[in-house]
């Protein structure tokens, strides 16, 4: 099948790529545009360990045609950090030991980036319900919440709430 | 895993979807939030060659109210449905059950219409559609017709839905004072579909059951009523015996596939369990009302 040129905003640039329609749009980001931050766990949209910000929203981009992102806007863990600082987000995982392996994290951190402007007071269990659809095979979860609400209370205090 | 080949289409209109579909016949699939269709894909369940994708269509999402009824455009997510403050008022069943439906991101992406096309046991709107007494709006080549719910549904991945027409509306009555509704689901992780479940919605006057809609998910090769369990509760004040009755004749009309959900009577079982606290929540939410 004939490759379809797409144009969509990344991490703030903009790219321009060829894709076939069936590439997926993790393929796209991981193969063709070199950004690997973003995992392939399950590839059936269990795991959440692809998961990037498309259009405002937290999506699972392997369930996601590269073709569906044309004229759209992606973030990915690759966009969180701003001039060397590290996102709240990825401060409190490191802070609160919210990871082992690392593999599911870009997910996570990706998630919680949305997951706190949707909600930006969580309970613990909101986190819990927010963040459901990210799979972790290490922490057991309990310092990701702590993560997370680090994450939630420096936000807080930055936009001064 | 990746698709196999296929050429993309994104219509902009309703009526371009229809003709795309009319001129590709069966080799065209139309993809919605795409979490069923892409994953069989994957798998070679499905191997269509044209994809016709809904979702720059804005004419095919959104909710609004007319004349009593809601209208929710089949593209309408279910992160959407949860948010409706609209729905929260007039079809609170509705964002109720779509909380249940796998997590945030999947919701993100999945549709109302998506979930009811696709004609999975496993979904949970086919249910919940029945117990809410939705009526869909499909559109062809030869203009649109209605259907009720109940009527819609014909077996595993079979509807009424043809193969040049599209779901574009879900047609829901607002709710009236006094009624209940619950949605009671059973499963065994996030993101899992339910091992069973069942939607009711009720209404009383005077505490006297006037009409009652009982459904069950993914115990039949489609969507379940319980009309006997239903016709045993219209016009009664409903009490534990009544509900226990109910949930017997909801039962009797299983016939659940064995999975690693479970075996035939275990999950028989477990949807009467369902249709009692389903019941009982729903009666309590009628006279809270």
């Amino acid at each position: 099948m004939a490759k379809q040129h797409i144009v969509f905003s990344l991490n703030g640039g903009v790219v321009e790529i060829l894709v076939e329609p069936r590439t997926l749009l993790i393929h796209a980001l991981r193969e063709t545009l070199g950004q690997t931050g973003s995992h392939i766990g399950c590839e059936t949209s269990h795991c959440g360990a692809c998961t990037v910000d498309f259009n405002g929203k937290s999506v699972k981009s392997c369930t996601v045609l590269a073709v569906q992102a044309d004229g759209g806007e992606v973030l990915t863990v690759e966009g969180l950090a701003h001039n060397g600082a590290l996102h709240p987000v990825q401060e409190g995982f490191m802070q609160e030991h919210g990871l082992q392996c690392g593999f599911c994290t870009p997910g996570m951190l990706i998630r919680a980036y949305r997951f706190l402007q949707e909600n930006p007071s969580p309970t613990d269990e909101d986190i819990r319900m927010g963040m459901s659809g990210n799979l972790c095979r290490c922490t057991g979860y309990q310092n990701i919440v702590k993560a997370v609400q680090y994450a939630a209370n420096k936000l807080r205090a930055t936009q001064g709430a | 895993m990746i698709p196999g080949t296929f050429d993309y289409h994104a219509p902009a209109t309703v009526d371009e979807a229809i003709r795309l579909l009319g001129e590709l016949g069966d080799e065209a699939k139309l993809l919605a939030g795409g979490h069923s269709l892409l994953p069989m894909m994957k798998l070679r369940f499905a191997s269509p060659k044209h994809l016709i994708d809904l979702n720059r269509i804005g004419a095919l999402k959104g909710i609004r109210e007319q004349s009593g009824m809601i209208h929710i455009g089949a593209m309408t997510t279910e992160n959407e449905l949860i948010a409706s403050a609209l729905l929260r008022e007039k079809c609170p069943l509705l964002p109720e059950a779509a909380k249940w439906i796998s997590d945030p991101q999947v919701r993100n992406c999945g549709t109302l219409g998506g979930d009811i096309a696709h004609g999975d046991p496993g979904n949970d709107h086919p249910a919940v559609m029945m117990a809410v007494d939705a009526v869909f709006v499909l559109q062809g080549p030869r203009g649109e017709r209605l259907i009720v719910a109940d009527r819609f549904f014909h077996g595993l991945y079979y509807t009424e839905l043809a193969p040049d027409e599209i779901l574009t509306e879900i047609r829901i009555p607002a709710v009236s004072k006094g009624t209940g509704y619950a949605y009671c689901k059973l499963k065994r992780k996030t993101g899992d579909f339910a091992t069973a479940a069942a939607a009711v919605q009720l209404r009383l006057d005077g505490g006297v059951c006037k009409k009652i809609n009982i459904a069950l998910t993914n115990v039949a090769p489609t969507a379940l009523k319980a009309g006997d369990a239903e016709m045993s509760l219209t016009g009664k004040v409903i009490d534990e015996a009544l509900i226990e009755q109910a949930a017997r004749k909801a039962m009797a009309v299983c016939d659940p596939a064995e999975d690693q959900r479970g075996n035939r009577d275990y999950k028989t079982h477990m949807a009467g369990e369902m249709t009692r606290r389903a019941i009982r929540q729903a009666l309590a939410r009628a006279k809270g009302n």
